[in-house]
């Protein structure tokens, strides 16, 4: 006798609604509407989407290394030590994540760095050392102590401790930022179309080429499945590998960082400031671009032509707020979902949730218009922008949530539970308070996600209110000095928004810890 | 608590009264009307319906749907269900492709007789409302501090000095670089495009992904290596308008040889519930109370020849004679080949 388990299911509903209102269906709508016209493709076309599609792997495989290589040092000093200025390193390293495309580009090409394959890997670096960083160390800080000492009074090396025990501990945390990463650079647009132009298109740019410029709807949706296929491949591939190596082990509340001595402190100095100064290059002539004049008073006048630009901060803001509590509730409730129950249906579940990520911005923002007309129109109102940015989010949340949900051994919810506590209060006394502080993590990403607009919504009709990207893209798409200037002050602005954001959230999650 | 059930059946029964509006022939005049663009219309427009408003009574609400391409498509996605009474911002390059798909109703606007015969569509499918050049701009102080001639014609571009002093953008990649593509094509015609720009690429012309780059980085005016651009007729204007400290006389200039026009109409979508209204809107966006407003809006040429230029437009650029322009049918035909034959010389 089977009882139907109402907790469970007023926990799964919110996310599988969300999921197939937002994603799964606006999804099948387009794809069925664009292969129902289906005809042999044109000859030739082959030769370039087998070309497009092996680039798009590689390019999308050697910058999730990369960035593993250039996010190491900086992960490895914060996660082990508490030093002046870390929280201010960490935020600072989270601020290209979230800069627009169109920015990033300006600056490297104001560089030199411009056409290449090498400044297209730097640019996805630039951009994502912040997933690693984040993600990774959410769990390396808090690995209890002793097991490392425990080895080495049985006389392993640092090295074998770091190898043979801290890198197999956060395995989990590794592949889940490297799946993030790679889908991020796997669909990758902006960055694709300025550095590298026409012979550099990953999938995502071929998907735009046919579906907006040539309007060949039918070719579209093949390449929108082909990317679907890869991108379920590795995230199928992924889950499997998460569940065999996640270990439980008793892990800390609160995080275990010590104060760096004799060599170490000097390779937290060298790992911050090296990772810091690398990253500000880019960022460095964003500011110095945006001090040669009064573009910062600027911001506040009425430009005859955009309006007041500093009022887009007030619409980022908002849309920013309801992004993010949309993609933290649905996100952790996920999250629960997925790591109470084992087994298949729980993995495609996991699986359909990452799937935003790896969905071309073009297929969803065309399947919300063919799709969310009903039963209500949702289109073209203020209720799809947050949704839309909490699409990409949710897995940002989820990721940085089940980790830590999977350490925790099931004899501690088993002992509760003998002794007498209920569903519901097993989850509101061991889970919650793991979930909430790794749930702010994926809440800081979702905050930045929404800052930086993130996804569809480039692509789809909105409430016409500026954001900081789009009026930081409007101010660049026309001439003059004070154009110019502006858009490197907002972009300064967004910058100093992101840090500041981080921080202060960071910052929350400290003073948490004190209710332990 | 009590609260919920009374506040979910006050909304259901607004959302039936909502329901039970939909579907009625326009029989009165509407609150507001919905005008779908592309963001960069939308993001300036500022008040200048508020006249409108004013004397209809309808407000117009301005709906932001991506680019120019991305609009054109949403379009033609919701054509069954609109997402807007009339549509703003499409040119020749996806026009044919809007009209094939049946998206407009036709309209004849009571204020066409002021277009020049050469811009209107001629089922008035579509009204133009506006047009801008796409040209190569120069940078004054260069040519003055290098002692050079401005070139004034493509063949003259050629020479090398020239060829690789001047950046224009991707056709790929770029709504300028297709333009100029274009021009190329009016000028030499189908025989002759491929040659001129093979001349180009030996004599070593620069190409950017988009206009920001070509403009930002790689134009000398702000510290890159090519004194001519593609841009636009309208950017020497926008040069004094934004400037730091206004300046006497533009710092750039416009050659005239090489203009591609680009043609922007607005039309009434097929579905409107309140086709009356929807052509007193386009009446208004072709009056010259909205069309004097265009220049200094969105950098772009007003439709309608009574209206009056600012005195920026007039002092600090011109009007080219005879821009190139091929029609939308021919566009939409060949633009893929144009585009790969174009590559195949260029990047071989």
């Amino acid at each position: 006798m089977k009882r139907i388990r109402w907790g469970w299911v007023a926990v799964a509903a919110p996310p599988v609604i969300f999921i197939g209102y937002f994603f799964v269906y606006p999804l099948i709508r387009i794809l069925v509407l664009g292969l129902s016209e289906l005809s042999v493709g044109a000859s030739g076309v082959e030769a370039r989407l087998i070309r497009v599609g092996w680039f798009t792997l590689w390019q999308a495989t050697v910058s999730t290394v990369l960035t593993f290589l250039a996010a190491g040092p900086l992960t490895w000093a914060v996660s082990s030590f508490e030093f002046k200025g870390r929280r201010l390193a960490m935020a600072l390293a989270t601020v290209p994540f979230v800069l627009p495309t169109v920015v990033v580009g300006t600056a490297f090409v104001a560089l030199g760095w411009q056409e290449s394959i090498g400044a297209i890997l730097a640019a996805h670096v630039f951009f994502n050392v912040a997933v690693v960083v984040r993600t990774v160390s959410t769990l390396w800080s808090r690995i209890d102590p002793r097991i490392q000492e425990a080895a080495r009074v049985l006389g392993a090396s640092e090295w074998d401790v770091f190898w043979r025990i801290t890198l197999r501990l956060l395995r989990p945390a590794i592949a889940a930022a490297a799946s993030i990463v790679f889908l991020f650079t796997f669909t990758s647009f902006g960055v694709i179309l300025i550095l590298g132009g026409f012979r550099y298109a990953t999938l995502e740019v071929e998907i735009y080429r046919q579906a907006v410029t040539l309007f060949d709807l039918p070719l579209a949706a093949a390449l929108a499945i082909v990317q679907l296929v890869g991108v379920s491949g590795a995230l199928y591939w992924y889950s499997r590998y998460q569940e065999r190596t996640a270990v439980s082990w008793t892990l800390e509340r609160g995080t275990n960082l010590r104060r760096p001595k004799g060599r170490a402190r000097t390779g937290v100095l060298f790992a911050t400031l090296g990772t810091l100064i690398a990253l500000a290059i880019p960022l460095s002539t964003l500011v110095s671009r945006s001090v040669t004049g009064t573009y910062y008073q600027a911001l506040f006048r009425d430009d005859p032509v955009v309006g007041v630009p500093a009022h887009s901060v007030l619409n980022s803001l908002v849309f920013a707020v309801a992004a993010t509590l949309l993609a933290t509730i649905i996100g952790v409730l996920a999250a629960t979902v997925i790591t109470g129950r084992s087994g298949e249906l729980s993995r495609w579940f996991d699986l359909t949730l990452m799937l935003p990520l790896g969905t071309s911005a073009v297929t969803i923002g065309f399947g919300f218009i063919v799709a969310l007309d009903w039963p209500v129109d949702l289109r073209a109102t203020r209720w799809l922008v947050p949704a839309a940015h909490a699409l990409v989010a949710i897995p940002f949340v989820v990721r940085s949530t089940v980790p830590t949900l999977r350490s925790v051994p099931a004899e501690t919810r088993d002992a509760a539970r003998v002794l007498g506590a209920s569903p519901f209060r097993v989850w509101r006394e061991i889970d919650l308070p793991i979930v909430s502080r790794a749930g702010m993590v994926g809440a800081a990403f979702a905050f930045v996600i929404s800052l930086g607009e993130f996804g569809a919504t480039s692509f789809v009709a909105r409430p016409a209110s500026a954001t900081i990207p789009t009026m930081i893209f409007r101010l660049l798409s026309r001439p003059g000095q004070t154009s110019f200037g502006m858009a490197m002050a907002l972009s300064v602005v967004l910058a100093g928004l992101t840090a500041a954001v981080v921080m202060a959230i960071d910052r929350a999650r400290f003073g948490e810890l004190g209710s332990f | 608590m009590r609260l919920i059930p009374r506040i979910s059946t006050a909304t259901l029964v607004l959302a039936v009264a909502l329901v039970g509006c939909q579907g009625e022939e326009q029989t009165e005049i509407p609150e507001t009307l919905t005008l779908i663009s592309h963001d960069s219309f939308v993001e300036s427009a500022g008040d200048t319906f508020d006249a409108f408003t004013t004397e209809t009574g309808i407000e117009v609400e301005l709906i932001p749907a991506g680019d120019a391409g991305s609009l054109v498509n949403q379009a033609i996605l919701s054509k069954d269900n609109p997402l807007a009474d009339v549509l703003f911002g499409v040119d020749d390059s996806f026009l044919s492709r809007a009209v094939n798909e049946e998206i407009f109703e036709a309209y004849e606007s009571a204020n066409i007789d002021t277009v020049d015969e050469d811009l209107r569509h001629e089922d008035n499918l579509v009204t133009p409302i506006d047009f801008g050049d796409v040209c190569f701009n120069y940078d004054k102080e260069w040519f003055d501090q290098n002692d050079l001639e401005v070139p004034n014609d493509l063949d003259g571009l050629t020479d090398p000095t020239y060829a690789s002093l001047t950046t224009v953008e991707h056709p790929a990649t770029s709504s300028p670089g297709l333009a100029f593509v274009l021009a190329t094509i009016d000028v030499y015609g189908e025989d002759g495009w491929l040659d001129w720009w093979a001349e180009m690429r030996d004599a070593g012309v620069n190409i950017a992904n988009d206009w920001n780059t070509a403009y930002y980085s790689d134009f000398t005016r702000y510290g890159g290596g090519s004194s001519i651009v593609m841009s636009y007729a309208s950017s020497p204007p926008a040069e004094v308008i934004f400037a730091d400290e206004p300046p006497e006389t533009a710092p750039t200039g416009v050659i005239e040889a090489g203009c591609y026009r680009q043609v922007e109409f607005a039309g009434i979508l097929d579905g409107t519930e309140y086709p009356e209204s929807a052509g007193e809107l386009i009446d208004y966006m072709l009056s010259v109370e909205f069309q004097e407003q265009i220049p200094l809006t969105w950098f772009v040429f007003p439709a309608n020849q009574d209206a009056e230029l600012p005195p920026e437009f007039v002092e600090h650029t011109a009007i080219p004679e005879s821009p190139a322009r091929l029609a939308a049918d021919e566009i939409a035909e060949n633009r893929e080949r144009w585009i790969n034959e174009w590559i195949g010389v260029m990047e071989g």
